[in-house]
This record gives structure tokens, sequence and C-alpha cells, in this order.
């Protein structure tokens, strides 16, 4: 089970966070701060696991941002690390050609299309397409209400 | 700014932008700080907020929560969201809260309630959200609201799947918090099952779900391995085409395929039913093949999910260590792996490797790969694979190859990083005690040990090769000429020098027919390392030479000018003070027959397991191979016999090595008090095993500096102190309550930091005859704020039985409070200049009994601060206000303490301008009330 995902900037900032277990906010701030530098001082031949703590950490860096898992000692470190790289292609797929950016400025839709994919922990759907799917599914209901507004707006409905 | 997709909220990518062109931290956070009055002010006074403001302001916030800040108000705002019946208010809602997690009760009622409605919609989007919510933050509360709930959206025929998906995950997240909510009975088939589901992302999200299920009740869902097996066979036969989308680069479901793998971890090999077994096999055989195929694609996404399922594979394989074949195949596909240019591949290779070592069919195919994992450990770039090789080199060590790797772990631990070096001279140390066929070449790894990396030798492992050289006579001579050898070394480390006094003072007779190695050489070897030494290895070199003294009788004279010189007789350490007088009387007043009798060589250690194993299991929980191989294997020939015989002997780890920590010499301390004396004590004085007392009640001694610190049938220890500033003074009362006298009354100090709270005790009259109380005087400085409080043990001897008693000394961080007289106005003044989160500590606590005012009133005036009253508007709460005296600075700190006379709750919050004080201070006053 995954127990916290992170992204941060390659300064160290956090972009996005995700935690699957309850921890105090104190002790979530203080595990990422530790983690971001630790990480941060890896160079980038070495190996993306980590034994840190009591978790298994995988990560990997895409342009200027680093994923980053935490995983429990029984999980498998390469799928997790294709687990971070299909996300990536979800976002990327979602935003064409993701960059830091559209995080930065998307960051609700980042999580919608990371609760697709994992949730509570657990991998829930690896098909690309059907997560794709769900997300044009809740962007239609939206763009929907968007229409009625501005239908009531103008008095016609 | 990049565009907004969807319903783009322009307020937050405008925020967004302004925070982002913010020219330094303090301009951001004045940014923030603007930015949170309005959304307080819109929040507040704002009745005509619609849906969209509400969303656009919640999302700042959660903005505004990933930059760092603490957000503490919107949550209300949040959960009203959840009610809007458009979809993306709702969404927003449910993020909020699923990311700004709250335990608030009042909101927890409401949200549960906001779920059930969604999850009555006929929307499926609008259930998928409420599903998500509760698998992302669902409680014990969420298991008693939707147990019943749940279980029939998985099963039921009706679900769409991608509710199902959800559903299940659902399920699991709620099953971690009360097990009990999953039904039994036809359940069980039911949810099995879910493993045939046509659709791959159901049986992905089931499998996980099944695979905690198992966990917990293996016997209940055993049918699931059947069906497990069947699916598994399904995918891997599969063309890459077969399975769409679930396809991962050329890959057919790698995650379903690992989770299935995994699932069938739980049990052991199908062997009921040889056709499921046989049908597993195949599974493997297939994964094997398809991962010696040339590759279909060069991109790292294809190897690395066609690898993580063979690696999961292969930990099946070692799991169900039944199948010699498939064992050996493995271990010849990691051994490619380990030359693969990935380092990732070479990092799991090794770990993997790990395992199979420790299984008797596939440890010698391990084997093979020494020399490939030698150089792993010597020239890989990451440190965290060189450790793996040290492990993996650990763990396929056995006799025929235990002298070659230990002598590359040791020569590696020249160039070692630091971070692992302790780790691996305990690794050497076992390895080397394990295999040893040659005593002598034992010693020599551990002489080389602590002359490589001597400051991470610990003490169980000098410890440990004293033992065993004192219980193997044929290696007693050649130890003594080797650790004489070692310290002719103009430099040596200090744990030589330890092993060498112990060694020599025991066998220093077997070398001295050599001149070279003559009584007097010998002991000025020693003698010349003392004045380097620290106080602990003074002691034990003292000792040391009392026993040469009985050894070589010609260098009495030379020994006792050493006892006699002032740095020793004189010294400020009472523990060599004591020993250099009493060896000093001993050797004076003792008869050579008497000498040698006392100072017999030391008797053999009982056998027992190395503690160094026990060391290392605690360093490194789960990842020390437990000997599956010599369990398992009743081959003799492959198993190493232990040196030590540990069959008979059952004693604790931490008992372990009693017999080292009183250095040798101590046994005739008894006797400097005249054996008469105790062989008297033996007929008249009740029997009195030896104990060993632990604690005493400390915490009542907060609020009061007089008492009876300790208290048994033989001793009562009393307290007097007085303290001004930061300085303290304390009178220990020691009464004996006996008829008869208290020998060797030695109390200690154990306490670490000294730098934060220096406490000197006086010495004392060693003897407590019966009856008698004498007093010792301690002195205590505050240097600056400390913690908890130090420790000390009283040892004697009582009826030749030795007793030993640890307590707390009454000296805490309190007793250097100066009460502190203030009104009500400057009070709240600085408490709201010290409310930064680095200044104030808070608990909250049950009360002891019923609240009681008075006695509370007592307790607090005794702590040490100023109780001020009349100033809280509450006239039931008590604050409090005084200045902590250091040597460094004073540190001001005030109190408040609220009862809760309903609750029967206490709330404690302490401020002060220093973070450590404030925890402290609230500590110690925790739960006292």
């Amino acid at each position: 089970m995954m127990q916290f995902m992170l992204l941060f900037s390659r300064q160290g900032k956090l972009r996005l966070q995700k935690w699957y277990v309850a921890h105090p906010d104190k002790l979530k701030k203080k595990i990422t701060r530790e983690l971001i530098t630790t990480v941060l001082a890896r160079k980038p031949k070495m190996c993306s696991f980590l034994e840190w703590k009591d978790v298994k950490v995988v990560y990997k860096r895409y342009a200027s941002l680093y994923f980053c898992c935490a995983m429990e000692q029984e999980d498998n470190e390469l799928l997790t690390l294709e687990l971070i790289h299909r996300y990536v292609e979800l976002l990327d797929k979602y935003f064409g050609s993701v960059c830091e950016l559209d995080i930065i400025f998307n960051f609700e839709k980042a999580y919608f299309i990371l609760d697709e994919l994992v949730l509570g922990g657990e991998l829930q759907e690896t098909s690309k397409k059907n997560v794709l799917k769900a997300i044009a599914a809740q962007d239609l209901l939206q763009e929907e209400e968007t229409v009625d507004e501005a239908l009531r707006d103008v008095g016609l409905l | 700014m990049p565009a907004v997709r969807g319903d783009g909220m322009r307020g937050l990518a405008v925020f967004i932008s302004d925070i982002r062109n913010c020219k330094s931290k303090e301009a951001e956070i004045k940014r923030i700080n603007k930015e949170l009055a309005n959304i307080r002010s819109k929040f507040k006074g704002d009745k005509t907020l619609d849906g969209y403001q509400k969303k656009k302001y919640v999302c700042k916030l959660l903005f505004i929560f990933l930059l760092g800040h603490d957000i503490d108000f919107g949550h209300m705002e949040a959960v009203n969201l959840l009610s809007s019946n458009k979809y993306s208010e709702k969404q927003i809602g449910y993020l909020f809260i699923s990311v700004l997690v709250n335990t608030n009760s009042d909101l927890i009622k409401l949200i549960i309630q906001s779920i059930k409605n969604d999850l009555q919609s006929r929307n499926p989007i609008h259930v998928n959200l409420a599903l998500q919510c509760i698998a992302n933050i669902g409680s014990k509360e969420m298991a008693e609201a939707f147990g019943t709930e749940i279980p029939k959206l998985l099963v039921s025929g009706d679900t769409m799947d991608v509710v199902k998906q959800s559903a299940a995950l659902c399920l699991l997240r709620l099953f971690r918090k009360s097990p009990e909510i999953i039904p039994g009975g036809e359940w069980t088939s039911r949810i099995i099952h879910l493993l045939n589901d046509p659709h791959m992302g159901v049986v992905t999200a089931a499998t996980s779900l099944i695979d905690a299920l198992v966990k917990k009740n293996p016997d209940e869902y055993k049918g699931c391995v059947t069906l497990a097996v069947a699916r598994l066979s399904r995918i891997v036969t599969a063309s890459y085409t077969d399975l769409q989308d679930y396809t991962y680069y050329f890959v057919p479901a790698p995650w379903l395929s690992v989770k299935l793998l995994r699932l069938l971890q739980n049990y052991t090999p199908p062997s009921e039913e040889p056709g499921v077994r046989g049908r597993l096999s195949e599974c493997l055989e297939t994964i094997f093949n398809k991962a010696q195929e040339p590759p279909k694609s060069k991109k790292v996404q294809h190897s690395n999910a066609k690898n993580a399922v063979l690696f999961e594979a292969i930990s099946l394989i070692i799991h169900n260590d039944s199948e010699p074949n498939l064992l050996v195949r493995a271990c010849n596909q990691l051994g490619q792996f380990l030359s693969n240019r990935e380092t990732n591949l070479r990092y799991l290779a090794l770990e993997s490797m790990c395992h199979l070592a420790t299984s008797e069919f596939s440890h010698e195919a391990v084997k093979k790969h020494q020399e490939v994992v030698i150089l792993s450990m010597k020239m890989e770039k990451d440190v965290s694979v060189r450790q793996q090789a040290v492990d993996l080199l650990y763990a396929m060590c056995d006799k025929t190859n235990a002298e070659e790797i230990v002598q590359e772990m040791l020569a590696y631990l020249e160039t070692a990083d630091y971070s692992i070096r302790e780790e691996m001279v305990l690794k050497v140390a076992i390895l080397a005690e394990k295999y040893a066929t040659d005593f002598t070449w034992y010693v020599d790894v551990i002489l080389n040990l602590i002359r490589i990396a001597g400051d991470y030798v610990s003490e169980e492992v000098w410890y440990r090769v004293i033992q065993i050289v004192i219980n193997r006579e044929e290696v007693q001579a050649y130890a003594a000429k080797t650790v004489f050898e070692a310290l002719q070394a103009p430099t040596c480390h200090e744990n030589m020098v330890k092993v060498g006094g112990y060694i020599l003072g025991e066998f220093g007779n077997l070398i001295a027919g050599d001149t070279r190695s003559s009584p007097q050489v010998q002991f000025e070897l020693l003698h010349s390392k003392y004045h380097l030494c620290s106080a602990a290895t003074r002691a034990l070199l003292l000792s040391t030479y009392i026993k040469l003294v009985n050894l070589f009788p010609e260098i009495k004279n030379r020994v006792q000018e050493v006892f006699r010189a002032d740095s020793n007789l004189r010294s400020a350490d009472v523990e060599l003070q004591q020993r250099a007088s009493e060896y000093l009387q001993l050797s004076i007043v003792a008869s050579s027959d008497v000498l040698a009798t006392v100072l017999e060589e030391m008797p053999a250690f009982p056998e027992r397991e190395s503690s160094i194993l026990a060391v290392l299991k605690k360093k490194k929980p789960g990842r020390i191979p437990d000997d599956v191989r010599e369990s398992k294997s009743p081959q003799p020939s492959a198993t190493p016999a232990p040196i030590m015989n540990n069959s008979n002997n059952t004693s604790s780890v931490s008992t372990d090595l009693l017999g080292l920590t009183t250095p040798p010499g101590t046994t005739s301390n008894t006797t400097g008090n005249g054996l008469l004396d105790v062989l008297g004590d033996l007929y008249t004085a009740p029997k009195v095993s030896p104990t060993t007392v632990q604690q005493n009640n400390i915490k009542k001694f907060l609020f009061k500096n007089n008492g009876v610190l300790f208290e048994n049938d033989l001793i009562q220890i009393g307290v007097k102190s007085e303290f001004r500033q930061n300085l303290g003074r304390i009178g220990l009362f020691y009464g004996n309550k006996t008829q008869f006298p208290i020998h060797n009354v030695h109390p200690e100090l154990i306490w670490t930091d000294l730098h934060k709270l220096n406490v000197q005790m006086k010495p004392m009259e060693p003897v407590l005859e019966a009856g008698a109380q004498i007093q010792q005087m301690l002195t205590a400085e505050c240097i600056e704020d400390f913690a908890d409080a130090p420790n000390m043990s009283v040892s004697f001897v009582y009826n030749n039985a030795p007793q030993k008693i640890s307590m707390k000394l009454p000296l805490t961080l309190n007793k250097f409070f100066e009460p502190t007289e203030m009104n009500g106005e400057s009070f709240f003044a600085r408490w709201k200049n010290l409310g930064g989160e680095q200044q104030r500590a808070q608990k909250i606590f049950k009360a002891q009994g019923s609240i009681d005012i008075t006695a509370t009133r007592t307790k607090l005036a005794g702590f040490g601060m100023q109780l001020l009253d009349g100033i809280d508007p509450n006239p039931d709460n008590f604050v409090c206000a005084g200045i902590v005296h250091t040597r460094l600075q004073q540190v001001g700190c005030l109190m408040r303490l609220e009862p809760n006379k309903q609750a029967q709750m206490f709330r404690l919050t302490v401020r002060s301008s220093k973070e450590t004080v404030s925890q402290e201070v609230c500590d110690l006053l925790a739960d006292q009330f």
C-alpha cells in the first residue's frame, strides 16, 4: 500500500501531496521536509529506491519535477516506478505535454486524476483509456453546469 | 499564466500568479495573509456567497495549504459544498476534506451525511466521488456508517464496473480501520469470485481487498488460490494484444500479475491440488521464458514492467521454497542482472539474491556469483547498492567461503562509508565467530576489526572476543601473543587497550617466557597507554595490574608504585581511587596464597548465543535472514557447528555479558572488607537474593523538595534539597534499616546531559552500619534547559548478596524556576507575544480523580512558578509565571491550566521564548492533576 505521494520541484517546493495514512500535520511536514532534502541530495545515476525510516521510497525525476512515493516493505519497487510513469502519462495526455506550471495552476485536476488512478493507497485503474474517460466525464458534467449557469444568467433557462 | 482547463476559476489563477510573482518569501507571506484575511471576512460576513465563490475560496485555501501554511478555517464551507447539486462544487468540497483531513467530530457527522446522500445518487460519478472520499479518509466512524452498504454495492449485479472498483478499495480501507465489517458466510465466495470478473480494473481493485482479507483469515479465503492461479495463467499466456489497454508497454497486465503473485505468497504451495500446483509452475516457467526473449521495446518502461513481474515471481518461488529447479533458475536470472546497466536492477537483484541465499536449494547457486558481488561492494557508486552487496555477502557466507568473504569485508571496511561501518563490523564479527574452524583466525579478525574500525567496534564485539578466548584454552597463548604485538603499535585504539589489558591480565604468563615479552615489558607496554585512556579503561587496567602482581611477583614493587601515584590514589574519579587503594592494600596485606585465590583466572563464561547477533537484529529488524537454511536442512556438512553450544542457555540477551560489566577485580572488593564479616552475616542475617529495584516515584518531587526518595526492606534514601537561581544543593540520606551493616555502598550517577545539567556527587563512606544513617551531598548547576531528570544507581552488598537500586534524582527543570509576579495586562501581552508554534506546547489530559481545586493550587504552588490569581477571565483557570534560570540564559515561561469539570479533563498550555522549555514544562506537568 502506498503511504503517501509527494510532487516537488528541483528547488524543493512542494507541488502536490497526497497522504493515505493519517499522520498529524506536524509529522507530515517533518516527513516532507526531510524526504525532500534526502531525495534532492541524491545523484542522477543513483538507484531510484531508498530504504528510508520504515518505508521504501521510490522516486523519479521528470524535467523539473520529482515524483516520490512511499511504499510498504513488500510492495514492488519497479512497478511503483511505472505507476509514477503512468501518472505522468495521464497528466501529459490531459494537459498536452504537461509542465510544472500546469500542475501548479491546476492542482485540483492533478488530484482528481490521481484519485482515479490510486485510491486509498491502492492501485484502482491501470488503463489509461479508462482513467481519461472518467476525467472526461467529470469535465463534461462541469461544462454542462457552466452552460446551464450561463443560460440561466441570460434568462434562457 | 497557462490556460486553465475545465470551468477555470479566474480568481484562483490570478492569486496563484500573484504568489509566483512575489519576489521574496516575506512578500509571499504578506500576500497570503492578505488573502486569508479576505477569505475569512467573506466567509464570516457575506451570507450571500454563492457556490462558485465558496468553491473558489476553498480552492485558494487548498493552494495556501499546499504552500505549507496551516489552514484553520474553511472546513465548514467545504462541507457545505458537499451538498451542492453542482458536481464541480461538490468535487472541490470532497477534495478539501480529503486533503485536510479533519478530526472535528461535528463535521464528520455532516460529512457522513453528505456521503450518504451521494451514495444514493443515480449518477455513478456522484457515487464514485463519495466512495473515493471514504477510500481516502475512511475512519472507524465511517466503517460503522457504511459497513453494510458498501459490501452490497461491491457484489451487486447492477453496480457499474467503475463503482465496483471504488467500492472494493473503499471496503479495503474500512476493513483496515475495523476488521469486523466484512460479512462472512456466503459473502466470502462472492468476494473471491471477483477474481473472475471480466473487467480487469475490477479484478485489480478486488485483488488488493482479497489480499488484506486473506492476511486476516487465510483459511476462510483459501478458495482464492485456484482462481488466482487461473487468472494469472490467462494473463501470462496472453499475447500483448489480447488485453488491450491493460497491456503496458507490451507487458500484459503487469499490475494485476504482481498483485496475484503477491496474493499467492500468503499461502504455502497448493499441494492438495496437483493440478493447481502444476499450473502455477507453468506460469512461473512462462515468466522466466519471457524474461529471456528479446525485448519488444527499447523503452525502460517495457523492461521495468517485465522485470517487476519477474521479481515478484521470484519472491513467490523463494516463499514456496519447494522447487529446486525454479530456485536455481531464479538465481541464474538474477546473476545476469548483477551486471546490468540499470542501477535499479542491480539493487533489486542483490536484494532478491539475499533471500535466495537462505534457501538450501539455491545457496550453492548464489555462491557462484561471489566475485561479482564482492566487486559490487567495492565498486558501486551508490551506497545503498553497496549496502545490499554487503547484506548478500553476509547471507551467502558459509564455511567454505568465510575466510575469503571476511577478508574482503575487512579490506573494504578501511574505505567503507561511515553510514554502514558499524553494521559491517557486527557482520564481520558474527561471520568470523560462526565459521571459525581455527580460533587463531577468529582472534586475528577481531583484532583487525579493532585496528581498522575501532570506533565502530561496540562493547558487545570486544566482550565477545574475551569470552571466547577465556572459554577456549587452545587459543589463549596465541591471543596473548597477538594482543601483545598489536599493542606495540605507536597508536592503538582504546578498544585494543581494553582487550589487551584483559587478556594479558589473564594469560600474560603464557608468553612471559620470551624475554621480548617478559613481565616487565608487558606491564610497561600496557602502562604506556594508561594515561591516554578514559577512566573506564584505566579502571580495567588497574585490575589487570593487580592480576599481573599475582602472575609475576617480581613486578610487585613497580605496580605498587603505580597504585600509589597521586593520579590514582587521589584520583578525582571515585572508582579509580577506590580500586587503586584497595588493590594497593591487597598487594601489601595478602599472602601469596590469598592473592592467588582472589585473583584466580576467570572461570569460563556460560555458553550462550552471541549477543552481537541480537544487536544486529535490533539494528535491522527483518533484514537479517534467520538461518532458514540451517533449520530446514539437517545436512551436518553444510551447517557450521556453533562455537558455543547455546542449547541449554535461555538467559535473555539483555543479561548477557553481565560477567564482563563487572570488571574482574571487583570480586576482590568484598575481601577488602574482611571475609569474616561476610561469612558472619551468612549465618545470622535473613537471606536476601540479589535484586535490582527499578524506579521510584519521581513525579511527586515535582512539587516538593524534601521526602523519601526510595525505600525497601533494607534501605531508605531520603532527600532534602534547596535551589537558588541556577544552582542546587541536594542532600541524600542513606539509612540502613537492618540489624547488619551494608557494605560497598556505591552510588553512581547515570546522566549523559552533563553539559546541560552538571551534577557533582561528593564521595561517601562505603559502609553503612546497622541502623545508621549517612549523608551524601550533591551539587547541581543548570547550564541550559534539559529534559527529564538524571538517573542514579546505588549498588551495595548486603548479606553477601549484591543489590542494586536505580532511581531518578528529583532534579527536574522546574527546580530552577524563579516565581514572577505580574498583572493581568502584562501577562496577556506576553502570552500573545509568545503565540508562535515554536514557543508553545499544549497537552490535554484526563484528571486523575475528580478535579480538586485546592489540591491543584497546592501542587502548582510547589512547582516553582508564581500562581497568579484573578487575572484569567475564567476564575476556574490557573495561570502561572516564572523564569527558568540557566547559566546560559534566562527563559521566561507562562503557563495556563484550564480544568473542564464536566469532562474531567485538563488543558495545559505552556508558552516560553524557547521551544524546548515549553515542551519540557508541559511534559512535566501533564497528567499530574
